[in-house]
């Protein structure tokens, strides 16, 4: 009798069922391009089952403000990425052309706006918290906020919260 | 490229297991991949899934991603997770024969 060997499928691994991976990002600025990163790095984690949970503090208040998060700015200003001639960075006027010519590339390429990514994120299961200190140094009310947010924390329960998790402050 | 052999049948695979070949893949295919990757019952809702991926790819030459899926294809986010738990993205292009998304977002 012989045995004919046949190697095993070629399946990708989709991982475990069960994973502790744990993310946290905290956003604490409020420009367009400051917004961003956290909120495709999030949508990344997400799609691959990673536990996520995003921190707005400062600036990033921005971000989860009903009056603010739709018309964030992009400012070149002190932004040497930006290749301009630093003298007209300041000019009249800059910072809207910037922010509308940032707008256009995200839109062509199919990015949502601010208030739709968070929408996107929050139908993947990401946790989102507004920071307690920023939101009585803004005097800001629940009502003032996305009705996606899970919570306002203070930092020490937000501490107890990212125990585990790979934490990135942008 | 690999060949690997899923349900008696003999298709070309990239080093993850992703099919290579549009052609490759039939509704039988479909239900082994996806019995490999731990979803025993394909309904008629993960249909819907795939057959919109199989033909947004057609049209746009990538595979659609959850994006594009929940805001083209009409099928929310939320199920998508529910269909297929944990990686949606991946296992749903898995099992439609196609490479993982390429796109972010």
């Amino acid at each position: 009798m012989t045995t004919e060997e046949t190697a095993a499928p070629i399946v990708p691994d989709m991982g475990a069922d069960y994973s502790d991976r744990k993310i946290a990002f905290v956003c604490s600025k409020g420009s367009l391009d400051m917004a961003y990163p956290a909120l495709v790095m999030a949508s990344g984690a997400l799609e691959q089952g990673i536990e996520t949970h995003i921190f707005f503090t400062f600036w990033g208040m921005d971000m989860i403000n009903k009056k603010t998060m739709g018309n964030l700015h992009f400012s070149p200003v002190g932004n040497p990425a930006t290749h301009m001639p630093a003298a007209l960075a300041p000019l009249p006027g800059m910072q809207a052309i910037a922010t509308k010519q940032m707008k256009a590339k995200l839109e062509e390429l199919k990015i949502p706006d601010v208030p739709s990514f968070l929408e996107h994120l929050s139908d993947m299961g990401c946790h989102l918290w507004a920071c307690k200190m920023s939101v009585d140094m803004f005097d800001l009310e629940e009502d003032d906020m996305t009705d996606l947010l899970d919570g306002v924390l203070n930092v020490s329960d937000f501490m107890d919260l990212i125990d585990g998790a790979q934490t990135m402050l942008i | 490229m690999p060949v690997t052999t899923i349900a008696d049948k003999q298709v070309h695979v990239d080093e993850e297991g992703f099919l290579t070949e549009f052609d490759e893949w039939d509704k039988d295919l479909a239900q082994a991949l996806a019995t490999n990757i731990g979803i025993d019952d394909l309904t008629d809702e993960h249909w819907k899934v795939i057959e919109f991926l199989r033909s947004d790819y057609q049209e746009q030459g990538e595979t659609a991603t959850l994006r594009r899926v929940s805001t083209v294809g009409g099928i929310p986010t939320k199920t998508l997770f529910q269909l297929f738990p944990k990686k949606p993205a991946r296992k749903m292009s898995y099992i439609s024969g196609l490479q993982k998304p390429a796109g972010c977002i």
